[in-house]
């Protein structure tokens, strides 16, 4: 028995490659299959955005309806996508300590969400239940010298009193991903600053100055690659590095998901890497 | 009942206390954890607002106390327990063992040439090196060396003993143990101060790893003309004049979310002091202020502050900083100017944190030993800060200084000569009383009427 997993829209589209080396690695991590991320036999929209207005239950229908599929298939869901992550979570949370509000959302989808489902994101999984060295063990081609930056982003981890996925400041959990697959973390200053989010869609000049600034600290700091867990902040931090009439400068630096580091370390069939969908091509970075 | 008081800690507010109570003729018990006395004033460079040598003003009174009829001094020394109650307090006072017999070292240092250990020195905030053997700083007081038990290659059996070869006078005893003083006093004077806040990943900044950032008493080292550097202001990851400092005023203070909601008073001060003398020293540097608000109240205070703004032409940003780390040699810091609201980022030469002041950390097993209250920071508090601020709740036990709270040097003094009137109201009051009694026996024995314990008030003029 698996673990009930909600994919997100942008999983099922634009990142396809993270959904499927996530689905692969959970699968390959053995234990009976215990980690295999089961996808909810029916699922919609997470919302996309966490209302942030304090009397916005309209927002939160779409994520308690999420909720609401997951309490079918079991007593938690796990995610990959960490801006689906955040929404459930969040408004799991919210759920929990306002009761009247859960009354109204179930009044009005005519469903009976409990309240009690645990979101969790698939690296609380590798390090909660699995854990760090167990996942060393796992690794038949340790990315012995790659230098990884883990870059975070914000959705992973803030606000911390409802995401509580690690220290928002000084966070470790990619790094020690990182250094159980074999390669080497790289600490840059950005690794916690923002990518530009959905700017890139409304001001993409804003988003790209500052992701540009995210992928050049982490250059400096002598990184082959960047690894996340997000896919708007992949996809800001890859694009703007794209081949354009220029040409390439050969400073590229791939971007990857933490997934795709793990089915390459744990030896898994490149038709699981997803590499073919990249702007700037991770076999470039790492040599493979 | 015991003429006698005990004052903990020597640091300038017990050495202030110990001084006003033995000029009045009473003797004293100094105990302070420290090999020297003097506490952070002896590591500071100038005080403000007067710009006054630290050293030049405290030394005379380090060498007083170190000198004085009535004070007994013991360092490397801790209070365990004490027993009784006002007027009959019975201290006992562990002291660990210093390894060099005070009465003979003559401080010549022939000891620590020979010494093959080193280790930083405390006293200079670790930015130069010591021996295993060693004085804290030239100034020290009590002017004697001191065995580091664990720096020193090993006692219990002796590996080294240079040290003892090398003295001439047979100073070094590497047998000496532990010894528990006891010692009765009628009254006890509380200044244990404080210490700087050291949870640099509490404060966002991660500033220790890097060689250029530093805390306000590391900055006071590298100005004071005693320091590692001779005053020379020189980074110390290669020596160069730092053209771009900035200061990070409020580090760890004044911040609910991490547990430190106080302001810790004195850093606006001693900030605005540290830009003016880093720019007497590097008159075309570039000093950059991070500051929440400027809390400059005491005489002469605000007026010092704009003197670091206008006269010494320094950069005051109203704005936290959110970041500090180092890139391509400098050290970069990310802000905010809230009045301009923009993000600021310096890439400086040195960052200097005024990071926030906190309770020495033997507060609180002192605060069991004396049955006194620590407020939920770790500081003792006075039950009625208004009216008796440096009384302790329990009868006898006075308090003084920063182990209060934030405090500058004036106000320490001041609290400390309080407590020390407190003392020397009780113990007088005491002797008078024992005076009377004598004089009434004496009566008493010659058939003459009853003399009234109670003070004679004289109603005339009423």
């Amino acid at each position: 028995m698996g673990i009930p997993y909600y994919p997100g829209c942008t999983l099922s589209t634009k990142a396809k490659n993270y959904d499927r080396s996530g689905r692969a690695v959970a699968a390959a991590l053995g234990g009976d299959g215990r980690f295999e991320l089961e996808e909810l036999p029916e699922w919609q929209c997470c919302g996309a955005t966490f209302p942030l207005m304090v009397d916005d239950s309209m927002a939160l229908i779409a994520p308690t309806r999420v909720l609401y599929q997951a309490q079918q298939a079991g007593e938690r869901v796990a995610t990959l996508c960490a801006i689906c992550f955040n929404v459930l979570r969040r408004s799991q949370a919210l759920l929990e300590r306002d009761p009247e509000m859960l009354e109204r959302i179930n009044w009005f989808t005519e469903q009976e969400y409990r309240g009690d489902v645990r979101v969790v994101h698939f690296l609380e999984v590798l390090r909660d239940d699995l854990g760090w060295e167990a996942l060393a063990e796992r690794v038949v081609e340790p990315l012995t010298g790659l230098r990884v930056a883990p870059y975070y982003g914000c959705l992973l981890l803030r606000p911390y009193e409802e995401i509580g996925l690690d220290d928002p400041e000084s966070p470790v959990i990619l790094h020690d991903l990182v250094r159980a697959l074999g390669a080497e973390p790289v600490d840059f200053p950005y690794s916690i600053e923002c990518c530009g989010s959905y700017l890139t869609v409304k001001d993409p000049q804003v988003s790209e100055t500052l992701s540009k600034d995210v992928v050049a600290s982490a250059r400096e700091r002598g990184a082959q690659a960047i690894v996340t867990a997000c896919p708007l902040c992949q996809f800001n931090l890859d694009y703007p590095q794209r081949e354009t009439e220029a040409g390439r400068t050969g400073n590229e630096i791939p971007v990857l998901y933490f997934t795709q580091l793990m089915a390459v370390a744990l030896g898994l069939p490149e038709d699981t890497w997803g590499f073919e969908d990249h702007y700037v091509d991770p076999r470039r970075g790492l040599t493979l | 009942m015991n003429y006698r008081a005990c004052v903990i800690g020597a640091g300038i507010g017990g050495m202030q206390a110990a001084l006003d109570i033995a000029d009045s003729g009473f003797e004293v018990v100094l105990v302070e954890r420290a090999p020297s006395i003097g506490g952070h004033m002896a590591q500071l460079s100038e005080t403000f607002p007067t710009l006054d040598c630290s050293q030049c003003i405290l030394t005379p009174r380090t060498v007083e106390v170190g000198q004085h009829p009535n004070i007994r001094l013991l360092t490397l020394s801790e209070v365990v327990s004490v027993e009784g109650e006002v007027g009959n307090f019975r201290v006992r006072i562990r002291r660990h063992p210093r390894y060099v017999i005070e009465e003979k070292c003559t401080a010549c240092g022939d000891c620590a040439k020979v010494c093959p250990v080193v280790v930083p020195n405390e006293f200079d905030r670790g930015l130069a090196a010591r021996r295993a053997i060693y004085i804290p700083h030239p100034q020290a007081v009590p002017a004697v060396y001191r065995l580091d038990p664990d720096a020193c290659l090993g006692l219990f059996p002796l590996a080294c003993g240079k040290c003892g070869e090398a003295c001439e006078r047979q100073a070094i005893n590497y047998d000496m143990a532990p010894e528990i003083v006891e010692v009765d006093v009628g009254a006890i004077v509380v200044a244990t101060g404080y210490e700087l806040y050291q949870d640099e990943a509490v404060m966002a900044y991660a500033y220790m790893d890097h060689p250029n950032v530093m805390d306000g008493l590391e900055f006071e080292r590298l100005l004071s003309a005693s320091g590692p550097t001779g005053g020379e202001l020189i980074r110390p990851s290669d020596g160069k004049v730092p053209r771009e400092v900035v200061f990070i005023q409020c580090a760890g203070s004044r911040n609910p979310e991490h547990g430190l909601p106080y302001c810790s008073k004195i850093c606006c001060m001693y900030t605005a002091k540290h830009a003016i003398l880093y720019k007497h020293r590097v008159p075309d540097g570039q000093v950059y202020v991070f500051y929440i608000d400027i809390r400059a109240g005491g005489k002469g205070y605000e007026e010092f502050v704009t003197r670091a703004m206008e006269e010494d032409d320094t950069v005051y940003i109203r704005g936290r900083v959110s970041k500090v780390f180092s890139q391509n040699g400098k050290v970069v810091v990310w802000g905010v100017d809230t009045l301009t609201e923009r993000k600021v980022e310096v890439a400086a030469d040195m960052v200097v944190v005024a990071a926030a002041i906190v309770p020495s950390a033997g507060n609180w097993g002192l605060s069991q030993v004396l049955g006194i209250d620590v407020d939920e920071f770790g500081f003792y508090t006075a039950p009625d800060a208004e009216m008796t601020p440096v009384e302790s709740g329990v009868p006898g036990v006075f308090l003084a200084g920063a182990c209060l709270g934030p405090q500058d040097i004036p106000e320490t003094v001041a609290q400390a000569s309080g407590a020390a009137a407190k003392v020397l109201a009780f113990l007088d009051a005491q002797k008078a009383q024992e005076r009377r009694k004598a004089r009434a026996h004496e009566a008493g024995a010659h058939g003459a009427e009853l003399v009234s314990n109670q003070p004679v008030v004289s109603s005339e003029g009423r």
